[in-house]
């Protein structure tokens, strides 16, 4: 194809980072039958946050963790203050999650200015080791590996424990979940909250290597929204499969036609949309 | 009075403005007009399709970009410039209609917001076209009789009487009722025989073809285009705006834009926040008021008739 392994590591580390920002997205979205626009927003927050901290403290791994609690916090507010007042109606929750992400991007505007921001690694991650037939920077293999992380994490969490299978049974049919006494609004709680902090978390991952600006938030969304539309609806394999797709397309879009590289999700996109509608491993609700 | 009185009047009226206008105001009343326009083509799909858009921000910008660019890098006169950035923006209507009609309800709303974006991104990337950041300026693109203000808002107000007066006439066709039959039940249409993707296709491409004239329109306005034009803002705004009037109202999208876009110059007037303000209103309008103004005054309507 044309791709020396310099470009694939860097499709996929750049998928593995996707991973991490859809698969919240594509929990929520699957369980809560909330497509949070605000998705973005709250990636580029949590980038902001962990940036602040870790130039504070000069500790990397608080920074995540900060930007974790912190947008979890922002999303509990959202959850409790803002969307309860449209449950259950899709399209108003929508576009009142659209409306928090302009106040939110422009709330970052004012705390953190326009200018553009790269969060400091730490200098275990410095420098670079040979892979393959090439030298790699250590942290993008870091970044690959959190991607490889979350996804077992999330798999185990999902696959086997009693919240994971909770989840999975509210994805089906959350009136039955309800009706054999669960409290399935803690459980829809607990799972935006996942999604917001994952959301933070690759901030965090996104904002050392891809730096933090105020656009930021749009590009990394219209990633997302293509992964989950390619993946399918709240599935953790099919969002890691539209990832390394999404991921090593937009490499190659780079290195052929850098001008036009946001065009190359479009095609893959297209395709899915033309033969299945609702993605690779999405299902009829 | 009945209702077409009614809207000749609010034409009279709109007609006579720039005579008592102060011409800062002649400029807010055109952009509103503009505005209005895509708004509209907005609601033809939201309000009769039952199809959310957020890409028709960027329909509208394919139009500018186009008919700037005509004009300032390729030369052309008004007219032919006016038309390449309608019929471009219609072709890409149609490009993202192929893909949308295969979607419904919120998936409909995202592939459109990862298509939008895409534009954006073009717009943002490709700078030997677009001129990137720093987008695309044109000069003098109005011809000698627009030059005056009040003589191009009086031909804007015309074209969007016009679209106006197009726009109702094509959701109340027959046509537009087999739409609004998808809107109510796909598969009862479609059991009818009607060819589903067929008519949400043709609805995606009219309603593309008026927020190309709205960005055509615009381009000789503003005569400076960026890829914020095209932005994600955009669209929301112009949702916003369909909304504010009242989804499937059609001629409230004039309530809307005038609404917004005064709110957005009074708030300039204060602070720079104007996004985090809309924002805000985004989200009381969907907590308290999703019908908008026109539709939560048909809403009273219909409870005191009935109250009667």
């Amino acid at each position: 194809m044309g791709m020396n392994s310099f470009q694939l590591l860097n499709g996929l580390t750049f998928a593995a980072l996707l991973f991490v920002v859809a698969s919240g997205f594509t929990l929520v979205f699957g369980l809560l039958r909330i497509v949070n626009l605000s998705h973005g927003a709250l990636y580029l927050l949590g980038g902001y946050i962990g940036y602040s901290t870790a130039t504070a403290t000069g500790s990397f791994g608080l920074g995540m963790l900060a930007a974790m609690l912190g947008v979890a916090a922002v999303g509990l507010v959202l959850d409790q203050g803002l969307l309860r007042f449209v449950r259950g109606q899709e399209l108003r929750q929508v576009l009142l999650s659209l409306g928090v992400a302009l106040v939110l991007n422009d709330l970052a505007l004012v705390i953190w200015g326009g200018d553009s921001f790269t969060v400091p690694t730490p200098e275990l991650l410095f420098g670079a080791v040979p892979v393959l037939d090439t030298f790699y920077p250590k942290y993008r293999l870091f970044v690959l590996g959190m991607g490889v992380l979350v996804f077992v994490l999330l798999w185990l969490l999902l696959n086997h424990t009693r919240l994971g299978a909770l989840i999975r049974a509210g994805v089906d049919d959350p009136e039955m979940v309800e009706a054999s006494g669960v409290n399935i609004r803690r459980v829809f709680v607990l799972t935006f909250l996942l999604g917001c902090a994952l959301a933070g978390l690759g901030g965090v991952m996104g904002g050392a290597f891809l730096a933090l600006y105020p656009s930021a938030d749009a590009e990394i969304l219209v990633f997302s929204l293509a992964v989950v539309v390619i993946g399918g609806r709240g599935s953790l394999v099919g969002a890691a499969i539209g990832a390394v797709m999404v991921g090593l397309l937009n490499t190659m879009g780079q290195v052929w036609f850098p001008e036009l590289a946001y065009f190359v999700i479009f095609g893959p996109m297209a395709a899915l949309l033309a033969f299945r509608p609702l993605g690779l491993l999405g299902r009829a609700v | 009075m009945n209702r077409g009185m009614l809207w000749l009047l609010a034409l009279l009226a709109a007609a006579v403005m720039p005579l008592v206008l102060s011409s800062y105001h002649v400029d807010l009343a055109t952009r509103i007009l503009i505005f209005a326009v895509l708004a509209m083509s907005i609601d033809v799909l939201a309000g009769f399709v039952g199809r959310t858009s957020l890409c028709h921000g960027a329909i509208f910008g394919v139009a500018t970009y186009v008919v700037i660019w005509a004009m300032a890098k390729a030369g052309l006169p008004a007219v032919p410039a006016f038309l390449a950035g309608v019929v471009a923006a219609t072709l890409v209507a149609a490009l993202f209609g192929l893909l949308a009609v295969r979607t419904s309800g919120v998936y409909f709303l995202l592939l459109t917001v990862a298509l939008g974006m895409v534009v954006w991104g073009i717009c943002l990337r490709w700078t030997g076209v677009t001129g990137g950041e720093n987008g695309l300026r044109g000069q003098d693109m109005r011809p000698a009789l627009l030059l005056a203000r009040e003589n191009f808002y009086w031909l804007v107000l015309a074209v969007a009487a016009l679209a106006a007066w197009a726009m109702q006439r094509f959701v109340n066709s027959p046509f537009g009722l087999s739409l609004r039959g998808i809107r109510d039940s796909e598969s009862r249409m479609r059991a009818l025989g009607y060819n589903v993707p067929l008519h949400l296709f043709v609805g995606f491409a009219v309603s593309g073809f008026f927020a190309g004239v709205a960005g055509a329109m615009y381009a000789f306005f503003n005569e400076y285009v960026s890829p914020s034009s095209v932005a994600m803002g955009q669209s929301v705004a112009g949702l916003l705006m369909a909304i504010v009037g009242g989804v499937g109202t059609l001629f409230g999208s004039f309530i809307g834009a005038a609404a917004i876009i005064l709110l957005e110059n009074t708030v300039s007037w204060y602070t720079d926040r104007w996004q985090a303000v809309l924002g805000l209103v985004f989200i009381l309008t969907m907590i308290f008021a999703p019908e908008g103004i026109l539709g939560t005054i048909r809403r009273l309507g219909a409870v005191t008739r009935r109250a009667r």
